[in-house]
């Protein structure tokens, strides 16, 4: 029983893992391949003084600390407890 | 062009310099005190908090590359510069979600533990060693050659004197203060590295309204609205494409960065210093982008070049003219110190794959007493820090940025790869994981070698065989299918037997007995 839900565990991590890094793959990939094939328009502003490039660049950081900050929240809350209550029944056994 | 007292001796730089080589010799004094067992050496007795170490990794990360190097860039080139800021901003989510809790959790010392884990302990540590040490010797390249052109440009010393000094005083306090002295230096340099940068934003920006956008517009008027858009940096974009695979990766293969995971008690601290971590680094890189547009309209770009033609004098001019010399060498000093322990963070790392994953693993099988551990793990601090002044002299006028993107391609082409499938895959075995480093490691060398940076910029030749200026795209995924190729041709049942108990110990963070 603790076996099986401990794999369940480390699958449900590598599953949000996987997919926490795709997006980051993602977001900064769709940065980096604008600016190689839509120069004219990373250069357009927005305001003056403020181009869709410099907005989109805040952005990818904005969006780093976004994800780091929800993969610690969701394991805050959701792989402590399951964690906790693994290693109480690891030790009981 | 502007008065500038750059490259002459700086009262005040000097006498920053000398407060923080006393508070870091003072710090050294207080850990050496406290470093008694190899634990205390390597890994500060476990005894970080996660928000200590993410300002650790945070200092270990911002090296004067990116304070000095990213901030000249944007001075010269504008919107190009933040290509830079953000790719090597993005490598750490991967490093929370991938690799910072199992490798808290699964080793003790370097990533050698890790990769070795349940598999046959010599063939690994050995390619593993040699992973750290590649990455390791070339990073350390760049930063001793940065810190000899740095430390001649601003203290007006020679540049063979100034790395000498970095050398001798970095061995003094890795020596006797281990992880603990280097943590703590690092700490306090992260905080004078983003206090200073916090300081010179705000100053600058207070020219323009508080406002990011006028100074924008004020660089768009003088430099033409070229400045805010996409230059010639990201030309090809498999090239943009193979940069950005290999830094996005290599931060979760640098060894002095993982080396971090283990000085704090659990893997939940280790996912808290991401977190600061990850904050603090974009902040700061946040922050390079104004100071490069700042110097390009307070300093200007004549003025910059003239005074160091890759731009990295850009920060220090521009401290100068908003707070005059007493600011410059304020900032002159911080970036001493940034460089300093980057280095001493290096070396540590260094000095455990050659002490802790060679000689007591691999020549004395895991049997040297604690004792003969912390020696060893002190002359191999001695030898790293002889190597890194020797590197420093031999490789001076080097191109720094190219060495630091050799650093970051070797990583993600052989560290990297190896950590995840020896982490997450069942089948991972011996002979798979030596393949996947040595594979790795080794094509992103040749293809470096190959690539048009060395066969045309360097050699002078007419054309390059490899098309790629950085490897990452092409030695990436050809190191994870040579790990899962000759891990599936040598199936090894005693590993996948401990797997479970690998899992186990993952998660739960204490052994399976």
């Amino acid at each position: 029983m603790t076996q099986h839900t401990l794999h369940d565990l480390v699958r449900l991590r590598w599953r949000m893992a996987i997919a926490l890094s795709l997006l980051m793959v993602v977001i900064y990939f769709g940065f980096i391949l604008l600016i190689a094939f839509n120069k004219p328009a990373m250069g357009a502003l927005i305001v003056p003084g403020l181009s869709v490039g410099i907005v989109l660049g805040a952005l990818v950081i904005a969006a780093t600390w976004a994800t780091t900050f929800f993969y610690v929240r969701w394991a805050n809350r959701h792989v402590d407890g399951a964690v906790a209550r693994l290693a109480a029944g690891g030790s009981t056994r | 062009m502007t008065e500038t007292s750059v490259g002459q001796p700086n009262s005040t730089a000097i006498l920053f310099f000398f407060v923080f080589i006393a508070a870091s010799l003072a710090i050294t004094w207080w850990a050496a005190r406290r470093t008694k067992t190899t634990e205390e050496f390597y890994a500060a007795g476990r005894a970080i908090s996660g928000r200590q170490n993410g300002f650790a990794l945070a200092g270990d990360y911002m090296s004067a590359a990116s304070f000095l190097g990213i901030a000249g860039l944007v001075s010269l080139s504008g919107f190009d510069g933040l290509i830079y800021s953000t790719g090597w901003l993005v490598g750490w989510p991967v490093v929370l979600v991938l690799i910072a809790e199992p490798l808290r959790n699964l080793g003790k010392y370097t990533f050698a533990d890790v990769v070795s884990f349940r598999l046959k302990q010599t063939p690994v540590r050995i390619a593993a060693a040699l992973g750290t040490l590649a990455v390791v010797a070339f990073y350390l390249i760049a930063q001793m050659v940065g810190a000899g052109n740095l430390i001649k440009l601003m203290f007006g010393l020679s540049y063979e004197t100034a790395v000498v000094i970095v050398g001798i005083v970095m061995l003094a306090y890795v020596l006797f203060g281990g992880m603990i002295a280097t943590t703590w230096v690092q700490i306090v340099k992260a905080g004078l590295l983003l206090g200073g940068a916090a300081l010179l934003s705000l100053l600058a920006l207070a020219r323009f309204g508080m406002n990011p956008a006028t100074l924008f517009r004020a660089a768009a008027e003088r430099y033409g609205e070229a400045v805010l858009a996409p230059g010639k940096l990201v030309s090809n974009p498999w090239d943009a494409v193979s940069l950005g695979l290999a830094l996005m990766f290599g931060t979760a293969g640098l060894p002095h960065i993982l080396m971090r995971f283990y000085t704090v008690p659990d893997a939940k601290a280790a996912r808290q210093s991401v977190f600061w971590a990850t904050g603090l680094i974009g902040l700061f890189y946040l922050m390079t982008f104004i100071l490069g547009f700042g110097a390009m309209v307070l300093v200007g770009r004549e003025t910059i070049t003239a005074v160091d033609k890759g731009g990295n004098m850009a920060a220090p001019l521009l401290a100068e003219v908003l707070g005059g010399t007493g600011f410059l060498g304020f900032i002159a000093a911080v970036a001493f110190a940034t460089i300093l322990a980057v280095v001493a963070g290096l070396t540590l790392s260094g000095a455990a794959a050659l002490s802790h994953d060679l000689w007591v693993s691999v020549v004395r099988k895991g049997h040297a007493d604690h004792k003969e551990q912390l020696t060893v793990a002190r002359i191999a601090t001695i030898l790293l820090g002889a190597v890194a002044i020797v590197l420093g002299i031999v490789f001076k006028g080097q191109n720094v940025a190219f060495m630091v993107g050799l650093a970051f391609a070797v990583a993600a082409s052989g560290n990297f790869p190896a950590l995840v499938l020896a982490i997450f895959w069942r089948r991972a075995t011996t002979a798979g994981m030596v393949a996947t480093i040595v594979v790795g490691t080794l094509a992103a060398l040749l293809f470096i070698y190959y690539s048009s940076t060395i066969q045309v910029d360097m050699l002078k030749h007419a054309s390059a065989w490899f098309p790629l200026k950085n490897p990452a795209l092409v030695t990436i995924p050809l190191a994870f299918a040579v790990g899962v190729i000759v891990s599936l041709l040598t199936p090894e049942p005693s590993a996948l037997e401990a797997y479970d108990r690998k899992e186990r110990r993952m998660i739960l963070g204490e052994p399976a007995e």
